[in-house]
């Protein structure tokens, strides 16, 4: 008898320690806003996942350094509760439970890669939890009805067509033809349909369509084809290991193709490890350095990426950029609704329509920001063999003129 | 599907030596897998990763300036420590035990590999340069990258060492005694717990030449190992135990029938049609072995 008592009173202690310590953890405490997020920081996304943290962390100091956020009156500041994801979607859902049933987050950040944030949206949208994510751009992302998820970013189907519609300009309006090469995951796979949409429309024509497995680091084959068919334009899209596979054998190979257009060329860090031989690969950009959009907080690109590059001693690629933009995003939306009521919140996102450095934000009905074009640059090599990444498209951005077109290897 | 392979024959020569200068390759790797297979019979998961570890050792040359090359000299001495290291750690205990024991352990040291290596060299993708150019043959209808070549040739060098020393030095006899009759040698004399060491830190140095070359081919990221381990082990099933020439020959059959899969029903099919292969030739296996079962009773 004594002995159940003991329990009891010990359980019960238990649960009040608890509960109490979920309170101390609520979304808002004091001047502090919390906001939750599962991030890879280690595992096979680990670099990505790292400059996705950066870019929070940048934001988070800016804006709270130049005032906060001011919701009725009172001024808060921003604070987030990282979690490590592992690479591991099961785990980035488990995690976003986590966050939001025992930490009581009820604001979150998105994680890094389509794959990741498609495990934790049906989380966020369970509990009604809004969250900005600036790291997922998968179409099948904004075609489940979800009402709070909101994406910084342009979807992954905008990728390459802006490159073919350059191909069929510099085609004097005809169609061209395109070899494809995609791997095969989702990401890729929407690329592929984005460049298929950009087919059909101008009237041009695909003569190769590869899909490339996951665990494939030779696209000899497809090359090959490339040699033969001799298409006008050549599209490859498998994260940085289709960059890097792809460029390594276009050079070995002496494939001579008058376009060449590739996704993550600045996340593969292409002109360090390539050199010249990337020479002249355009490449498809969410944001660059050197667009001139403006905010108050980090004032416009060349800003962001001598500020970035002072506190974190690298240059800030995309993926960092619009991530910090998911905070700009965040602030305006709770000093708009100037609550902290989560439906506010969410409806005061919905109705974003603002410029920040990395570009205008302005959310669809399914939650992807229709505002702002992906750009296209160019990879261009002084004599020296110093390479630099320069914006050739849209022509409103671009700081040089596209080069095509590429000349042959028995030129180079 | 698709028949351009055939119409113009240029692409099937092309085809059929990126598919041999592949299969070298993957030989080399095959025969570190059939060498302790058969001495220690441990199915070495951790194969790939064993690799995918050579393959940084060149890339941190390549990063210092060194030329990348120099890595099928430096890669293998490390590895032959590391693998010693392993089998001194893990292996030794169960050398003698299931195959099933063997391979939950060796795929324990495989994860352990891949967090490591991300955790050391980080998440990207990396790649040395060797800047050795382009062969081009038949009035330039067929172009072979140098690296391959040179991958290939690397490859062969040290396979015909390999055979030389198993056959001439005493540790080569004292291991194929061992893998005959590992109770019979260790009656005879020979040291069997030396042996295994030995022949563990040959199979990781042949993983550190391939990788090292991997390095120089193609690409190198932490979780890349996986698919080397079940392409060695597939040529090891396909050619037997002990078989160095059946290797050889099954490893450049495998890459040739992959290249010719890849023109023929799309680069998807790639991977599965060799899946698709292994089955058939395990089902013919069964079949030829049943027959013989047969005849015995």
């Amino acid at each position: 008898m004594r002995l159940n008592k003991i329990i009891l009173s010990f359980v019960s202690a238990l649960v009040i320690l608890l509960s109490t310590s979920v309170v101390s953890f609520a979304k808002v405490v004091g001047d502090k806003i919390i906001l939750g997020a599962a991030i890879s920081l280690t595992g096979k996304y680990s670099s990505n996942g790292v400059h996705t943290q950066n870019g929070y962390n940048m934001a988070v100091d800016r804006i709270n350094s130049m005032g906060g956020v001011k919701v009725g009156g009172k001024t808060y500041k921003f604070d987030i509760i990282y979690y490590d994801d592992e690479s591991n979607p099961k785990r980035a859902a488990q995690l976003a439970e986590r966050l939001i049933s025992q930490d009581g987050v009820e604001f979150m950040l998105g994680p890094y890669s389509s794959g990741l944030t498609k495990a934790i949206a049906p989380v966020t949208e369970k509990y009604g939890v809004p969250m900005v994510e600036a790291n997922g751009a998968s179409r099948s992302l904004f075609t489940k009805g979800y009402k709070y998820l909101f994406a910084v970013l342009a979807p992954a189907n905008l990728y390459l067509d802006v490159a073919i519609d350059l191909a069929v300009e510099k085609n004097n309006g005809k169609g061209v033809t395109v070899a494809m090469a995609f791997e095969q995951d989702a990401f890729s796979q929407d690329v592929r349909l984005g460049v298929l949409d950009a087919i059909k429309r101008t009237g041009s024509k695909k003569v190769i369509d590869d899909k490339l497995p996951k665990e494939l680091n030779d696209m000899a084959a497809t090359l090959v084809k490339v040699k033969q068919m001799k298409p006008d334009v050549l599209v490859v899209s498998g994260h940085t290991k289709g960059a890097l596979t792809a460029i390594r054998q276009i050079s070995e190979m002496k494939v001579d193709v008058p376009m060449l257009a590739m996704t993550h060329c600045d996340a593969a860090k292409l002109s360090k490890q390539h050199g010249k031989n990337s020479q002249y690969a355009l490449c498809a950009s969410q944001w660059h350095k050197t667009l001139t959009y403006k905010d108050d907080f980090f004032k416009d690109g060349m800003t962001y990426d001598a500020d970035f590059t002072k506190e974190f001693g690298y240059a800030p690629p995309y993926q960092a950029a619009e991530s910090s933009a998911a905070l700009l995003v965040f602030k305006d939306a709770f000093e708009r609704a100037n609550s902290f009521d989560q439906k506010k919140v969410r409806d005061a996102l919905a109705a974003t329509n603002m410029q920040t450095f990395y570009g205008n934000i302005k959310f669809a009905e399914g939650g992807q920001n229709v505002d702002k074009p992906m750009v296209l640059f160019q990879v261009m090599c002084d004599d020296a063999g110093k390479c630099e990444n320069k914006v050739v498209a849209p022509t409103k951005w671009a700081s040089a003129k596209l080069i095509h077109p590429i000349p042959s290897w028995s030129e180079r | 599907m698709d028949f351009m392979v055939f119409q113009y024959p240029m692409i099937s020569v092309q085809a059929c030596l990126d598919g041999i200068l592949l299969g070298i390759l993957f030989a080399l790797i095959a025969y570190g897998m059939a060498l302790q297979w058969g001495v220690m019979n441990i199915i070495n998961i951790a194969q790939g990763d064993l690799v995918i570890l050579g393959g940084y050792i060149a890339y941190f040359m390549y990063l210092y300036g060194i030329h990348p090359a120099w890595g099928v000299i430096v890669a293998p001495v490390i590895m032959y420590f590391v693998g010693i290291v392993i089998y001194k750690l893990v292996i030794n205990k169960v050398v003698d035990r299931d195959l099933f024991i063997s391979i939950l352990a060796t795929f324990g040291i495989s994860i352990l590999f891949m967090q490591l290596m991300n955790f050391a060299f980080g998440a990207d993708v990396v790649l040395a340069n060797s800047d050795y150019g382009t062969t081009m043959l038949f009035n330039n209808n067929v172009v072979l990258p140098n690296s391959k070549i040179f991958s290939a040739f690397i490859s062969i060098l040290f396979a015909i060492c390999l055979v030389i020393y198993m056959k001439k030095s005493k540790l080569g006899r004292a291991i194929r005694a061992t893998a005959q009759n590992a109770r019979a040698a260790k009656i005879l004399g020979v040291d069997t717990e030396k042996v295994y060491a030995a022949t563990f830190g040959i199979n990781a140095a042949l993983c550190g030449v391939a990788g090292a070359l991997i390095s120089i081919t193609f690409t190198i990221h932490p979780y890349m190992g996986l698919p080397y381990t079940i392409r060695s082990f597939m040529i090891v099933i396909v050619a037997g135990l002990g078989n160095l020439p059946g290797v050889a020959m099954s490893g450049m059959g495998l890459g040739v029938f992959e290249e010719f899969a890849d023109y023929i029903l799309g680069t998807e099919f790639r991977i599965g049609s060799v899946f698709l292969l292994l089955v058939l030739i395990l089902v013919y296996r069964r079949f030829k072995l049943s027959r013989k079962r047969e005849y015995l009773k």
